[in-house]
């Protein structure tokens, strides 16, 4: 393949990993939320992500050709040749977890298709102004839920804190260019995702003043999924998603 | 033009109100608008006296405007 057509192949997959893995971690809790409404909500939102996930992998089947389509790259690949950010890859943990790390990966999200809208490539463009639309009320309803609980209950507070403390260490990593945003072939193409930082994190700062969280110092930033050096967290994700065509190579509905 | 019941829910406040509504009744495009009252503002009938509110006008047809041939032009009756 054309050197520039694979670093573009590159960069939809890492999108569409993103959707895609955080899209099956909230669907682990279909019928499982805390209330029937909350339930529906999360399904919902891990439903719109893996259409956004389907709608790059195809993208991504139509610059590679070869007869690939949507169904090779989550199901037939390796976890190193996965590229979404460590984030998203995080268990659901309590209530408050789900909620953290939503809301961070919202900040990310949308602030990113906000820019992707303006991508020189009209596919992605367009991929990004569908998907925004279900983007901005994520962000609503994590941030809202965030506040909710942080300006809680004592309990609920302590909660959000601690879910904070854990998950902050992921958060910036979305934000740090990786090898392949880089390239110069992006160019136009690609988001700046430094240029999206300061204003996600303008976002991230002031919904968690507002719910009383206080955000931790960071000693030790988590990041390389962007690379595909991943936490033991992505291998127990796919041992699910991939089971069924890794037992029965190819099966159909 | 013609509102149709769609759900209804209850929530902590009105605006998890909006968002549960939307989640849970506007996914296959039943809903167009969305409303949320504070319940104690409600007044509903009382099941038990739905004898004395509704059974009377079950045999009066009559009460119907079905006899009556309408205009094709008349769109919303």
């Amino acid at each position: 393949m054309d050197k520039n057509k694979n670093i573009l192949l590159q960069y939809v997959l890492q999108l569409a990993d993103n959707a895609m893995i955080l899209g099956q971690r909230l669907g682990e809790l279909c019928g499982h939320g805390p209330i029937l409404e909350q339930d529906i909500a999360i399904t919902n939102i891990s439903l719109d992500l893996i259409g956004e996930a389907r709608v790059l992998y195809s993208y991504a089947a139509e610059i590679e050709g070869n007869g690939k389509t949507e169904d090779d790259y989550p199901y037939k690949r390796d976890i190193l040749d996965w590229k979404n950010i460590l984030l998203v890859e995080q268990p659901n943990g309590h209530f408050g977890h789900t909620i953290v790390r939503q809301f961070m990966f919202d900040c990310y999200h949308y602030y990113h298709l906000t820019e992707m809208r303006n991508s020189s490539d009209i596919r992605l463009a367009e991929i990004a102004k569908k998907t925004i639309k279900e983007a901005t009320y994520h962000l609503k309803y994590s941030s809202e839920w965030m506040i909710r609980l942080g300006d809680g209950t004592e309990e609920s507070h302590a909660k959000m804190q601690e879910a904070l403390s854990d998950l902050i260490r992921f958060f910036d990593e979305a934000f740090i260019p990786s090898k392949i945003e880089k390239e110069e072939s992006l160019k136009g193409i690609a988001v700046d995702c430094e240029r999206i930082r300061n204003r996600a994190w303008e976002k991230f700062r002031s919904v968690c003043e507002e719910a009383t969280l206080k955000i931790p110092e960071v000693e030790y930033p988590q990041e390389g999924g962007k690379n595909g050096l991943h936490s033991e967290q992505l291998g127990f994700i796919l041992a699910d998603l991939q089971f069924l065509q890794r037992a029965y190579p190819n099966s159909n509905w | 033009m013609s509102h149709k019941h769609a759900g209804s829910l209850h929530a902590a406040d009105a605006e998890m109100a909006i968002n549960n509504a939307r989640d849970v009744y506007t996914r296959r495009q039943e809903g167009v608008s969305l409303w949320v009252v504070e319940s104690k503002y409600i007044t509903a009938s009382n099941p038990e006296e739905s004898e004395s509110l509704f059974d009377p006008a079950e045999d009066k047809i009559y009460r119907h405007p079905t006899f009556y041939d309408l205009p094709d032009e008349l769109e919303y009756i």
